[in-house]
C-alpha cells in the first residue's frame, strides 16, 4: 500500500513585507495613503510594469515546491531560520493559503506548531485537557477515553485539578504535549517540539512518535537537529530561500545540508589548502588539494561516470625513504568508499604531487575526501574531511540508477553464471 | 477550501489551494467542529468567573446595580414615563435583551484579536470564533432572567401568553449582535482602530434604542420610522410588551427584522472573503 498521503504542486505563498504591512494597519493611514494608492493602481492598469519598490515589498516564504509523502513515510525538513519551513507547516495544516500551486492532504492532519495552543491559565489541567484536544481536533468521547493516559503520561495526575498557572514549566510542557501526542492523526506536523522537557520525557516522547509511525501514521518533522532528523526520518526536503534545495533519502540530503550550510569543511571549492604539519618533526606536510574535471578544469562536482581526478600537493622537509602519499574517498555518514595507495617512493626535500583519476559512475553522493602521508607504513601526516566532492546525475555519461540499495563503486568483473544440476533440498522452497 | 468524502470508509481528501469564488459558506465543516464552539463557550463561561469572590453573582449584581442606577436618574429624578410599571422593572426588561446584545457585540469585536494565538496555529473554521463570543451571553442573560422573574412577582407584574414570542426578540438581538459582530471581528483584525471604537458604538446605540426610556419621547414622523428600523427597538418593544403588556413592537420590526437578516448575510460574506488572510495579518 503505498499510497501517497500528502502531494504539494508548485505550492508558493507570497507575503508583502515592509513598513505598510508589517504591523497592521491603522484605519486613518489606509485612508491617507488611499488616493496614492488608487493613483498607483490606476497606473500599473496602465503600464503593467513590476517597479523595483513593488518587487521589493514581495517576498516568496515558499516558492514552487513539489513533493509527495506516502503513507508511513516520516519525512524531515530542514533549512536554516527563514527557510519557509513554518510557512510550509502553516500552508499543509491550512493556517494560511497558498498564493500559487496546491496540495493535497488525505486523512485527518494535526498540526503541532507550539504546545499548549490554546491552554488558558486559569482554567485546570483537567480542563485544559478537554479544551485543547477539541482545539486540535478530537472529539469529546475521545479525550474521555484517553484522559487517565494523557495525565499518566504527563506525570501530573495530582496536580488535574490546579489550575494550569501554578504548574511548573516543565509541567505544563508535558501535559501539553501529552495532550498532542495522544491525538491520533494520520498525519502528523511536528515543529521542533521535541525539545521539551527532561531527558526522559524526551525519551518517551521518542517513544510515542515511533509507536506513531508503526501505526502507520505520516510524520512531518521540523527540526534544526539532525541528530533528530537522521534518527527519525526515512526522507528529508531540504528548504533554501522558500525553495527545494534537495529531496530525497536522509542520508544523502542531511550530509549535503551538513556539509554546505554547517561548514563542516571548505564546501564546494575546486581547490583547498590543507592543514599545517602535525609535529614539528615529521618530515612532510600536505600543502593543497585540487580537485579536476578530465580537461583539467577545476571543479567539485562531477557527473556520474564522469573521470576526474584529485592532485594532492605536498612538502617532504626532510629526506624520507618508502613513502606513500593515500587518499580516501568517504561518505557523509563516514563510511568510507574507496583508498587509493600511491606507489612507495623514497624522496628528498621538495614539493610533489599525487595525481588520483577516479570514477564513480553508480550512485549520486555526496563525498569528504581525506589524505594522508607515511613511510614504512608508519603515518606523520593526515587530514580528514579536507576536500568536498558532489556526484551528481546531471549530464551523467550512464543513466543513473535510483535504486537506492546501489553501491558506489562500480566492478569491473563480470561474474560466470554456471548450470548446478537440481536444486538442493529445501533451499528457494516455501 | 473543500473537503470531499467519497466513501464512508476512504479518508478525507483536502485541497488546499488559493481563494477561489467570492464566498464559500461550508457549512458541513462548521457542523463537524460543534464541539469546538461547545468548548470555546464553556471556556469563555469558565474564564470569566475564575478567582472572583463573588463568581456568578456578578451575574446578578452587574445588571441589577445598572438598572438600578437608571431607574433612580431616569425615572426618580428625571421623572420619565413608564408606562404605570414600576421604572426599576421597566428598565431590567428591557437592559436584558440589551446586555445581551452589547455584551456579544463588544465580546465577538475583538474575538478573532483575542484568539490570535490559536488563529495562528491551528487550523478550524474562523466562523467559530466570533460564534462562541456571541453564544456565551447566553447563560449571563438565563441568570438574570430568572431575576426579572424575581422582580416582577416582587412588583407584582402579571406576565402574559405573548411571553412565549420572548425567543423570537431574543433571536433578533443575537442575529443584529452576530451581523455586526462578523463585521468588526475581521475589521479589528486588520485595523485595530475598531476596538477602540466598540465601546463608544454600544454606549452611542444603547441611548438610540428605547434602553432607559421610553420610545414614546422620540417625536412621530420621519424619526420615528428611522427610530424604529434599529433592530434593538424592536426588541426591546419586544421585550416590554411580551412581559408586561407594553406597547407591542410596529410592523417596522419586521422590516428591520429582514435588515438584520441582510446584514447577516453580508456580514458572512465579509468574513469568508477575509478569513484567509488572518492568520498572516493579525
Amino acid at each position: 500500500m503505498s499510497d501517497i498521503v500528502v502531494r504539494a504542486q508548485g505550492l508558493s505563498k507570497r507575503y508583502q513585507i515592509g513598513a505598510s504591512r508589517l504591523a497592521y494597519r491603522t484605519l486613518r493611514e489606509t485612508l491617507s495613503q488611499a488616493p496614492e494608492a488608487s493613483l498607483r493602481r490606476i497606473k500599473s492598469l496602465v503600464t503593467p510594469s513590476h517597479g523595483p519598490d513593488k518587487a521589493k515589498n514581495l517576498i516568496w516564504a515558499v516558492r514552487n515546491l513539489s513533493f509527495e509523502v506516502t503513507r508511513g513515510e516520516v519525512l524531515g525538513i530542514i533549512g536554516r531560520n527563514g527557510a519557509g519551513k513554518s510557512t510550509l507547516f502553516k500552508l499543509l495544516s491550512r493556517i494560511t493559503r497558498p498564493t500559487e500551486g496546491w496540495a493535497e492532504v488525505s486523512g485527518r492532519v494535526s498540526s503541532l506548531l507550539e504546545v499548549g495552543t490554546g491552554f488558558h491559565p486559569e482554567l485546570t489541567g483537567r480542563e485544559n485537557i478537554y479544551l485543547n484536544g477539541a482545539i486540535l481536533g478530537m472529539r469529546k468521547v475521545e479525550i474521555g477515553r484517553k484522559f487517565d493516559e494523557i495525565v499518566a503520561f504527563a506525570e501530573v495526575e495530582k496536580f488535574i485539578d490546579t489550575p494550569v498557572k501554578h504548574y511548573s514549566s516543565g509541567m505544563f510542557v508535558r501535559l501539553a504535549f501529552s495532550v498532542a501526542a495522544h491525538l491520533e492523526p494520520d498525519i502528523l506536523i511536528i515543529d521542533e517540539v521535541l525539545s521539551v522537557g527532561d531527558a526522559a520525557f524526551q525519551q518517551k516522547c521518542l517513544g510515542k512518535m515511533d509507536e506513531g509511525r508503526r501505526g502507520g501514521r505520516t510524520v512531518l518533522f521540523v527540526s534544526h537537529n539532525m541528530g533528530a532528523v537522521r534518527r527519525l526520518c526515512t526522507s528529508v526536503l531540504w528548504l533554501e530561500r522558500g525553495e527545494c534545495r534537495a529531496v530525497g533519502r536522509t542520508e544523502y540530503v542531511v550530509g549535503a545540508y551538513e556539509s554546505t550550510v554547517l561548514g563542516l569543511n571548505q564546501g564546494a571549492a575546486a581547490s583547498v589548502a590543507l592543514p599545517g604539519a602535525g609535529s614539528p618533526d615529521a618530515p612532510g606536510h600536505g600543502l593543497r588539494l585540487h580537485f579536476l574535471s578530465e580537461d583539467r578544469q577545476p571543479r567539485s562536482r562531477f557527473s556520474l561516470g564522469e573521470p576526474w581526478c584529485v592532485w594532492f600537493d605536498f612538502e617532504i622537509v626532510r629526506p624520507v625513504k618508502h613513502l606513500i602519499a593515500a587518499l580516501a574517498l568517504t561518505r557523509l555518514d563516514g563510511s568510507p568508499i574507496q583508498t587509493i595507495w600511491s606507489a612507495p617512493s623514497d624522496l628528498s626535500p621538495g614539493c610533489y604531487r599525487g595525481e588520483y583519476p577516479i570514477t564513480l559512475p553508480l550512485a549520486e553522493t555526496e563525498l569528504t575526501v581525506a589524505v594522508g602521508l607515511s613511510s614504512f607504513e608508519r603515518g606523520f601526516y593526515d587530514a580528514n574531511g579536507a576536500g568536498h566532492v558532489t556526484i551528481t546525475a546531471e549530464g551523467a555519461r550512464v543513466a543513473p540508477l535510483r535504486s537506492s540499495s546501489c553501491g558506489v563503486l562500480f566492478s569491473t568483473s563480470r561474474p560466470a553464471i554456471f548450470g548446478i544440476g537440481a536444486a538442493p533440498d529445501g533451499a528457494g522452497k516455501v | 477550501m473543500s473537503a470531499t468524502s467519497t466513501t464512508a470508509s476512504a479518508p478525507t481528501i483536502i485541497r488546499i489551494e488559493p481563494s477561489q469564488g467570492w464566498f464559500s459558506l461550508n457549512l458541513a465543516e462548521l457542523w463537524e467542529y460543534r464541539e469546538l464552539l461547545y468548548f470555546l463557550v464553556w471556556r469563555d463561561i469558565k474564564v470569566r468567573y475564575k478567582q472572583t469572590v463573588l463568581g456568578v453573582a456578578w451575574v446578578v449584581i452587574q445588571p441589577l446595580a445598572t438598572a438600578a442606577i437608571f431607574a433612580f436618574i431616569f425615572g426618580r429624578l428625571a421623572s420619565l414615563p413608564s408606562g404605570g410599571v414600576p421604572y426599576l422593572v421597566f428598565v431590567f426588561a428591557a437592559l436584558l435583551p440589551w446586555q445581551l446584545f452589547a455584551g456579544a457585540l463588544a465580546r465577538a469585536g475583538t474575538s478573532l484579536v483575542n484568539s490570535a494565538n490559536l488563529l495562528t496555529k491551528v487550523y478550524f473554521p474562523r466562523l467559530l470564533v466570533p460564534l462562541a463570543a456571541i453564544v456565551s451571553g447566553l447563560v449571563d442573560f438565563a441568570v438574570s432572567f430568572v431575576i426579572l422573574g424575581g422582580l416582577m412577582v416582587w412588583y407584582r407584574v402579571p406576565p402574559s401568553w405573548n411571553l412565549l414570542t420572548l425567543p423570537l426578540f431574543v433571536l433578533l438581538a443575537l442575529l443584529a449582535a452576530l451581523g455586526t459582530g462578523l463585521f468588526l471581528s475581521a475589521l479589528n483584525v486588520q485595523y485595530r482602530d475598531v476596538q477602540q471604537a466598540i465601546p463608544f458604538l454600544v454606549q452611542a446605540w444603547m441611548f438610540l434604542s428605547p434602553v432607559v426610556y421610553s420610545e414614546e419621547l422620540i417625536p412621530a414622523g420621519t424619526v420615528r420610522f428611522l427610530y424604529n428600523l434599529n433592530p434593538l427597538t424592536g426588541v426591546v418593544q419586544g421585550f416590554r410588551w411580551a412581559l408586561f403588556g407594553a406597547a407591542p413592537p410596529t410592523v417596522i420590526t419586521l422590516v428591520s427584522g429582514v435588515l438584520v437578516v441582510l446584514v447577516v448575510l453580508a456580514g458572512l460574506v465579509y468574513f469568508k472573503r477575509v478569513e484567509d488572510t488572518f492568520a498572516d495579518v493579525v
